[in-house]
């Protein structure tokens, strides 16, 4: 792809280990077009966050490439944002100042207008003043996303973004998220156990699995940002595919 | 609403003492214990003396100046150790081993190295509080998760921005707790050191009036030292709850 954003080439991650060297990622290749989306799937403890570290210039990889706009990963850029699993918001700061975390250590100036437009497109409006404990955690993850957005990334990367979040608001979240993109336009990786949230968000799925390192195995999805896709048989032929793939069977 | 509580236990606790002490006084005798009016009267009339202020503003300033120092040493330290797991490999076995050795043993070395005048006084109140803070500030700063030095990597922080708005503000309640601790310490050295080789300071004070068997002054001058443990007590607590507002919600 000429105009691709990301590129991953066969890269590898090798954990130090006991006796031998934990391989955790072995030869996971794939590119990202400007505007895209790719929902990463695996069990637990096969290396999604820690592809995720790596893409973000937060670790290092022990093999392969990674490049953005053409050029290489090493350390972390602007180009890309992260949201993590645990959220990562700092306690001692109240939302107002977490928001602007990055902007503050970057001396860069957000324009009013800009903050005010995430906060009301994430509703989390009039919490300025909380600190994150005083929040509820699906008001914590779109701080959270609002932190990370603000500073208008290319990439945004989300480490299971609203796996504690209960179904409803999960979905809001979700429609909230693909808002954004649309009209921000950005691109972004999803990792998620959630076979729906991957098939509603990811335009690409990427499903990485550690009983046969080395296998990875990305789908087209015909069905991303449909919200009835999930009553149309596509969905289940693809959701079947997705699960036998996850347990290995395919 | 808190302060006024605040006020309202103190002057419960200070009547409550105070009767307490006068029925004592009334049991055992005024030889024993002086009458609690007395002292009072003592007091006041102390109050309005230029000597006893000037014990009382010397072992002010010994004791704030050991906090000072033992602060400034021991919080950088802490801060670096706790957030370097190298160098705290390097160091810890140091620390532990300094921290038990009950400083005030080693008085007659400091006074030695450091003259029997202020010097001397201040350099061992240091090093009570200096290992006090420096054990509380580095086990906080070790509390870093990995999730908080990720998203301050990624959001484009730097090593300063990591030791001003992450180590510091979680380490900041830790170094308060041991600040309030620290002072009931530096306060009982403090009576100590005064006690000794030199004729200023309340130690001095209460010291010398319980040598001429002058009671109630020597009540005047165990309470004005109790105030500064207190007052100081109190101090800290208030920058905690105002430097700390996200522990205290
Ligand atoms: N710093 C490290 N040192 C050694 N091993 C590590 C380190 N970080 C992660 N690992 C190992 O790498 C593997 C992958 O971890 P990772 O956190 O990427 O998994 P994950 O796919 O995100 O899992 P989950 O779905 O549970 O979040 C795990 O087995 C973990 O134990
Ligand atoms: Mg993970």
């Amino acid at each position: 792809m000429s105009n691709s954003l990301l590129c991953v080439e066969s890269l590898s991650k090798y954990f130090p280990g006991l006796n031998k060297p934990k391989k955790v990622l072995e030869d996971v290749s794939f590119t990202l077009s400007s505007w895209d989306s790719l929902a990463i799937m695996g069990p637990s403890g096969c290396g999604k966050t820690t592809l995720l570290l790596i893409i973000a210039g937060l670790l290092q990889s022990s093999r392969g490439s990674i490049t953005i706009d053409g050029e290489p990963i090493n350390g972390p850029t602007r180009k890309i944002g992260l949201v993590l699993q645990e959220y990562g918001l700092f306690p001692w700061k109240t939302v107002e100042a977490n928001i602007l975390l990055g902007a503050r250590f970057q001396k860069l100036k957000i324009p009013e207008k800009r903050l005010s437009e995430f906060k009301s497109v994430l509703g989390i409006e009039g919490l300025d003043h909380l600190y994150p404990h005083q929040l509820s955690g699906g008001q914590r993850q779109r701080v959270a996303l609002a932190r990370a957005l603000i500073l208008r990334p290319a990439l945004l990367l989300l480490d299971e973004p609203f796996a504690a979040i209960d179904a409803i608001t999960r979905e809001r979240l979700q429609d909230r998220l693909l808002a954004v993109f649309g009209h921000r336009q950005f691109s972004f990786i999803i990792v998620t156990h959630n076979i729906e949230e991957a098939i509603f968000l990811g335009k690409r799925i990427l499903i990485l699995n550690n009983k046969a390192c080395g296998l990875c195995t990305i789908l087209e999805n015909p069905g991303v940002g449909d919200l009835h896709y999930r009553t149309k048989p596509g969905f289940f032929e693809l959701s079947t595919r997705l699960r036998n793939l996850l347990e290995g069977l395919d | 609403m808190k302060k006024r509580q605040l006020l309202i236990t103190y002057l419960v606790t200070i009547i409550l003492i105070y009767g307490l002490w006068y029925v004592l006084s009334l049991l055992l005798g005024s030889n024993l214990l002086p009458d609690p009016f007395v002292v009072l009267r003592q007091g006041v009339l102390e109050l309005d003396k230029a000597p006893f202020w000037s014990h009382v503003g010397l072992s002010l300033y010994r004791i704030l100046a050991g906090l000072f120092f033992g602060f400034i040493l021991a919080v950088p330290i802490g801060l670096f150790l706790g957030s370097n797991e190298r160098f705290d490999r390097l160091f810890a076995p140091l620390i532990y081993l300094g921290y038990p050795i009950p400083k005030i043993v080693l008085m007659p070395i400091i006074f030695v190295l450091f003259g029997l005048g202020d010097m001397g006084k201040i350099v061992l109140i240091t090093m009570i509080i200096f290992f006090q803070l420096l054990i509380t500030t580095r086990d906080s700063a070790r509390k870093i998760s990995k999730e908080v030095i990720y998203s301050l990597q990624s959001l484009g922080g730097n090593r300063w921005h990591f030791y001003r708005h992450v180590v510091w503000p979680i380490s900041l309640p830790g170094i308060f707790t041991s600040l309030r601790i620290g002072t009931g310490t530096a306060v009982a050295v403090l009576f100590f050191v005064e006690s000794i080789a030199t004729r200023k300071g309340l130690g001095f004070y209460i010291i010398d009036a319980w040598g001429r068997a002058d009671y109630s002054t020597m009540f005047v001058g165990i309470i004005a030292l109790s105030c500064i443990g207190i007052i100081l007590y109190e101090v800290f607590d208030l920058l905690e709850r105002k430097l700390c507002k996200w522990k205290n919600i």
